[in-house]
């Protein structure tokens, strides 16, 4: 690998040119018309201009990304998160045009991207799953059977949904036949296919996952994380390892993430998601995101390795770099994602110019921004402003020191989420490991009265 | 002739969905506080609303054009 172009903008092109840079690597980074003085922009080797503002004719126009790519001379695509990182047909266009693709195989990716076949293959490879009816759903009696078996409440989920979408509530026997009937139909509506299953539904849920490695052969995983505090499916604060789960919780999700990631000969990063209930100590498989995450730094704080620069070298080399042994696990690390947007007005979009930007420093602490004093914060694209990631040896003093790190951000010319993530750190459910997926939505105080 | 004006910056769609129908076309009729259009900013999406009633008369933004606050997104012809 020479020459890397980056189909992605924002903190995270900024992130992917600094790992290349240290591999000896040039970097091209995508830009659209307001991005053309990025931060991105001016950091990379180059940039190439892929269309105007809108993502749908920039940054999501697959044929001008992967023109751009080939007329820069890169002879590798990393997309990033979001965008087109998941696009099964554009990882095929680039391998197709000759191209490296820094990701998993189009087949790994469209796998999992089906919520069907990826429940599948996750049972097939040991993966806990929720206890759920095998395949589509029976009629009368039967129906009722495999309801009574599972218990209530549960749900009902379209085999091609995904997403939060196509799932339906049933809490008591009497309604099921009924809101099966309307899945069905809504299933064939709205995917084409009126295939529904049963799921047992978890209340509340926390929201764990497990950062696996693969090079197509062998995998290894890279520890876990939680990502239960969120607002409207958002992550918001993360945090690695995930605290306060028992040792084999833990030791099954990770073993069978590697299984999994063996079974669909994965290459490169990936991450298995779960929902764990602490109260039956249950873990159960939600997806597989075939890329990297935002919340990757906090893994990379705990194990000391960058995470691209193993993404790079899989994708380059076609080895794993690693072995499950070289693989360390120390202190503990929280990542805050810091938002342009108004928490007194609703989370309100808040674009502008960054009149001023002061990052806090000190011991463990990482700033990850696509953004410097003075740039512009466009209103077309995603909100995120940073990632503020800090470490320490305990999660106790890892919050001690996140609340001192937030105390020195000092942002002017846009307004942010800060004031909630200070609120955030200092709350017992969080440093009790009490809080769930649907906490914030539940702690109206927090959120100023809006949800 | 009243203006219909961007509340936001960003981009704005005269179709709730890529393969939906326009919200109004040029010519029809439209009430006070029906939807014409949304702007997306950040991934959230406001509608844009006339606030008086009659005629369109004219689109002066593009669907997917983009848009600051104030610049006026469409005529009317009251009634």
């Amino acid at each position: 690998m020479q020459r890397l172009f980056i189909a992605n903008r924002g903190e995270i092109a900024v992130r992917v040119i600094r790992s290349a840079r240290e591999l000896g690597i040039e970097t091209v980074v995508a830009v659209s018309e307001p991005d053309e003085k990025s931060h991105a922009a001016r950091l990379a080797d180059g940039y190439r201009l892929v269309g105007p503002a809108p993502a749908t004719k920039s940054y999501l126009d697959q044929s001008a990304v992967l023109a751009a790519a080939l007329d820069s001379g890169c002879d590798a695509v990393h997309p990033g998160y979001g965008f087109l990182s998941e696009n099964a047909g554009f990882a095929a266009a680039v391998i197709e045009a000759g191209l490296t693709w820094v990701g998993p195989s189009p087949e790994a990716i469209e796998l999992m991207g089906d919520k069907a076949r990826a429940r599948d293959a996750a049972r097939r490879a040991g993966v806990p799953i929720l206890q759920g009816s095998e395949g589509a759903v029976g009629h009368g009696e039967d129906l009722l059977a495999e309801g009574r078996q599972i218990g209530y409440p549960l749900v009902v989920k379209a085999s091609a949904g995904g997403g939060g979408r196509g799932i339906r509530l049933v809490t008591s026997e009497q309604d099921l036949a009924s809101t099966v009937e309307v899945a069905q139909a809504e299933a064939r509506a709205a995917f084409g296919s009126a295939d529904v299953y049963l799921e047992r539904f978890l209340g509340r849920a926390r929201h764990v996952e497990v950062q696996i490695l693969g090079d197509g052969q062998d995998a290894i995983h890279l520890g876990d994380r939680d990502c239960s505090m969120q607002r409207r499916q958002q992550k918001i604060l993360e945090e690695a390892p995930a605290p306060a789960l028992p040792d084999a919780v833990r030791d099954r999700i990770r073993q069978s993430s590697v299984e999994l990631a063996r079974e669909c000969r994965y290459r490169g990063l990936g991450t298995v998601e779960f929902l764990y209930d602490p109260e039956s100590h249950e873990a159960a498989f939600i997806e597989m995101n075939t890329r990297l995450q935002v919340e990757h730094p906090v893994t990379e704080m705990i194990t000391g390795l960058d995470l691209v620069r193993e993404q790079l070298l899989v994708a380059g080399e076609g080895t794993l770099p690693l072995s499950q042994d070289q693989v360390q696990f120390r202190g503990h690390a929280f990542e805050f994602r810091l938002n342009a947007e108004d928490p007194a007005n609703g989370f309100m979009p808040s674009p502008g110019t960054l009149e001023r930007l002061d990052w806090p420093g000190g011991p463990g602490v990482r700033i990850d921004s696509g953004f410097v004093a003075g740039s512009a914060v466009a209103p077309f694209y995603d909100s995120l402003l940073a990632k503020l990631i800090v470490w320490d040896a305990s999660r106790t003093e890892a919050i001690a020191r996140s609340l001192r790190a937030l105390g020195e951000v000092e942002v002017e010319g846009v307004k942010t989420t800060l004031p909630l993530l200070q609120a955030l750190v200092q709350r017992p459910e969080l440093r009790d490991v009490e809080h769930h997926s649907k906490f914030l939505e539940s702690t109206p105080e927090l959120l100023g009265g809006t949800v | 002739m009243a203006d219909i004006l961007s509340p936001l910056p960003g981009i704005f769609y005269r179709k709730p969905g890529p393969d939906k129908e326009p919200y109004v076309n040029e010519g029809d009729h439209v009430d006070v506080g029906q939807t014409v259009g949304v702007v997306e900013v950040m991934k959230q999406f406001t509608e844009v609303r006339s606030d008086t009633a009659g005629t369109i008369d004219k689109f002066h933004v593009e669907d997917s054009g983009t848009v600051n606050p104030g610049d006026v997104i469409a005529t009317v012809n009251e009634a």
